[in-house]
């Protein structure tokens, strides 16, 4: 049967496996490596060591998040010759050069300095280890800077020409600063830090349910729910903002998004409704009256595009539509929570029952948001690999159907068990630490507090 | 020198910049790998001591694969494709056994204390994947990548030499860097996987040149013959000093303990020259040369100066984190 499976679909189911697997870690490494360095310093100035306890707790569960990251983030540096030659041979000119300052001046950087940050507490003093901690951070926010021009220049190429068939580089500011980088990088960076909000609080929430409220763990509760209400509100704006640019660069993935067949004047905002490719239109349709013309152009009665005007040259749309939709509601779900959460701790300085049991599931509503979010952005650019440049089936490489298959049942066993592990492992570290009676109360740097990994 | 003149220096360059990420990730990851290995013979706290002694650098050794592959990707993208995609199912074992090691590194600490068994099996289990992996890779493309039975024979007994060879670094690792009983434990480890390294460069030194005509030229016409002999002989020289001196450690005081992983970097440093010597101008085997394999000069360019300025700090830093874990490994901890 598999062989009568399509080596280019299977290939980016793969890749599609690959990378969804891979994100979910650096989502959460990116931005809790600021939360750590955030924790450390506040107990740099107060004194008042919860600080350290909560920065204790959660790099633990950064590393094992980077580890994750690493691991699944080496197979991505090898997809691209074993699955998708086609990509380097054509515009490897200009993600080649991307990719190596990538991994020269970020993943060395992190690697190296996150030995210190983990291990190296009681071995140098108190400057050196939050400098390592400072440039753990900084090294993965740096690898999301590389990855994310490299990304935005598959969406909307600029400054190169084309000369026997190969991308060459005329202009680096060009590409780098290529026109959806500023918005895709901030959207990402705003995402990730969602993202380990979001976990920082849920994990904390349940901690808090099982009567542990030691003062790390109301610190990182209120840390995770306030920066989540203060992220979740710019994010809504950035994401209006990274729309607009995709509508102008990218609009059949818009008019996708939108499920909006024909091209109209003062466009209706679909609510719900089935696209249906064969008919070329939304069954069972929900529709507000010129909302989608207002969100996207800021008029009500301006025009937009459809997809019948790029017929064959635009992407699948049910996937696309639903993935929007996904992410957006998960948004507007974070927004409520952080806000009720917000308020309660405004009010009376701790959150409420409903809302704990509610944090818990939301842990990984950064990871869902973020997902569907790439998936409209990745799936929304097909059938392009690089837009206008390069198509996705002209890539691929002439690996047969059933090889791939194989490879990809191997990766789909691992990584099934390895989520299973990971969240399993959250809730035990989390169980574990509240059990946990906190021993000394003023070690600094250069004091070993015996409390050995295993 | 008119590899100067003809702009043929900078894809040479690359190939050697590779080449040398290679062999850097060889030696670093080579003794974390052999070290996961080895694990499968040690007791529990030994298992601990041995997962502290490599615990600070292993994500960084792995870097070095990445470097190595991308560079290999950015510099030469026909040669990357030919490449990986010949090795497409022994690549994705290794990716596996990668992931898996990597995975567990964490999770055996982590995870439910009666659940660490299972981690640590799958660590050693992951480790060794990783290793035979990588030596099935190098058999194949010693082969230049022949699909034929024997071919997979020669290329799975490469799989167990480098399973050898990573197991005698990471137990001169292990010398170096634990005391008392494990250390003993270390020698003996060296000095078993030392014969199977030893076997290991015979059998690749021997096929090598018996594959190809062009490597048997290169290697046996005159004067090529008298020039290269130092490598094989020092190489003999290594190894029976390593055979020597590790009859007698542990000596008092810990005298030397750091001996046997110098002479088998120095090992691993001279099998590669002559690996690379023999492959040498071609990036594929008789397929493909580095030339016509590069990608446009400008974007190696651009490539190279990031490269010049990054490497030193990161060769920097990485000798401040080797200076701070220097030492007897003590069990990792957090604080």
């Amino acid at each position: 049967m598999i062989d009568q499976l399509d080596p280019a679909l299977l290939a980016r189911i793969q890749f599609a496996a690959n990378i969804t697997f891979h994100i979910l870690f650096p989502s959460i490494t990116i931005a809790l490596g600021w939360i750590l360095l955030f924790f450390k310093l506040r107990f740099n100035v107060t004194k008042d060591y919860k600080w350290m306890e909560a920065y204790f707790f959660w790099t633990k569960i950064f590393a094992l998040c980077f580890a994750m990251g690493v691991v699944s983030g080496i197979t991505m540096s090898f997809q691209f010759g074993t699955n998708w030659p086609g990509f380097m041979e054509t515009v490897g000119n200009i993600a080649g050069p991307l990719l190596a300052y990538e991994v020269l001046t970020a993943f060395f950087l992190e690697a190296t300095f996150l030995g210190i940050m983990l291990f190296g507490f009681s071995r140098v003093p108190g400057w050196m280890h939050n400098l390592a901690t400072f440039l753990v951070a900084f090294g993965t926010t740096a690898s999301a800077f590389w990855i994310l021009v490299l990304n935005s220049w598959m969406h909307t190429p600029a400054g190169f020409e084309m000369r026997d068939g190969m991308a060459h580089a005329t202009d680096w500011l060009q590409i780098i600063f290529n026109p959806s980088f500023p918005y895709r990088f901030t959207h990402m960076l705003i995402a990730s830090g969602l993202t380990a909000a979001f976990l920082v609080a849920g994990l904390s929430a349940y901690r808090w349910l099982r009567n542990d409220r030691v003062p790390a763990v109301m610190a990182a509760l209120k840390t995770g729910i306030l920066t989540a209400a203060v992220l979740i509100p710019l994010q809504i704006f950035i994401g209006d903002l990274h729309g607009l640019n995709t509508l102008q660069h990218q609009p059949q993935k818009v008019a996708a998004m939108e499920g909006l067949w024909e091209t109209q004047c003062g466009a209706p905002l679909v609510l719900f409704g089935l696209p249906n490719e064969e008919t070329r239109q939304n069954d069972f349709a929900i529709e507000i009256p010129k909302l989608a013309s207002l969100i996207l152009t800021h008029e009500w009665d301006s025009e937009l595009k459809g997809l019948n005007e790029f017929e064959g040259n635009h992407p699948p749309v049910a996937p696309v539509f639903w993935a929007f939709r996904i992410m957006v509601g998960t948004g507007l779900l974070m927004l409520a929570a952080s806000w009720v959460g917000a308020f309660y701790l405004w009010k009376r300085k701790d959150i409420i029952k409903p809302l704990a049991y509610l944090l818990i599931p939301m842990a990984f509503s950064g990871w869902v948001a973020t997902v569907a979010g790439w998936y409209v952005t990745e799936i929304g650019r097909q059938p392009w690999l690089v837009n206008g440049v390069l198509k996705t089936v002209d890539a691929i490489s002439d690996v047969p159907a059933p090889i791939i298959g194989i490879s990809l049942s191997m990766y789909l066993v691992i990584y099934a068990v390895l989520m299973t592990a990971f969240m399993t492992t959250l809730f035990y570290m989390a169980r574990k630490a509240g059990q946990k009676k906190s021993e000394a109360n003023t070690p600094s740097s250069g004091q070993t507090v015996a409390e050995a990994v295993s | 020198m008119n590899i100067f003149t003809n702009g043929e220096w900078l894809p040479l360059s690359f190939a050697a910049l590779m080449g040398l990420s290679m062999l850097i990730y060889a030696v670093l990851d080579g003794y974390d790998l052999g070290v996961g290995i080895l694990m499968k013979d040690a007791t529990d706290p030994e298992k601990d001591r041995m997962i502290g002694s490599i615990g600070p650098f292993w994500d960084a050794n792995e870097t070095w694969l990445v470097l190595g592959v991308g560079l290999l990707l950015v510099a030469f993208p026909k040669a990357h494709g030919i490449i990986l995609s010949s090795l497409y199912l022994p690549v994705a074992v290794m990716l596996i056994g990668l992931t898996l090691r990597g995975a567990a590194f964490d999770f055996r600490a982590k995870a439910k204390i009666d659940h660490k068994h299972a981690w640590n099996n799958a660590f050693f289990a992951g480790s060794l994947i990783t290793a035979m992996a990588q030596g099935y890779m190098l058999g194949s493309y010693i082969l230049g990548f022949e699909k034929s039975l024997a071919a997979i024979g020669f290329s799975l007994l490469v799989g167990a030499c480098v399973v050898a060879g990573y197991c005698l670094i990471g137990a001169c690792w292990l010398i170096m860097k634990t005391e008392g009983e494990l250390q003993k434990k270390s020698v003996h480890w060296a000095r078993v996987s030392l014969w199977g390294t030893m076997l290991a460069i015979a059998l690749i030194s021997i096929s090598t040149p018996l594959v190809s005509a062009r490597i048997f030229d290169k290697w046996f016409s005159f004067p090529n013959i008298v020039l290269l002999a130092p490598i094989p002989l020092i190489t003999a020289v290594l190894v029976i000093a390593l055979e020597v001196l590790l009859r007698q450690l542990p000596k008092p005081n810990d005298r030397w303990c750091w001996v046997p992983f110098v002479t088998t970097i120095g090992i691993f440093v001279l099998c590669f020259h002559g690996l690379a010597y023999s492959f040498y101008p071609y990036i594929v085997p008789d397929q493909l040369k580095i030339i016509e394999a590069a990608s446009a000069p400008e974007s190696l360019m651009i490539i190279l100066v990031g490269a010049l300025i990054v490497l030193p700090v990161l060769i920097g830093y990485t000798f401040v984190a080797y200076k701070i874990f220097h030492g007897k490994a003590k069990d990792l901890s957090y604080e």
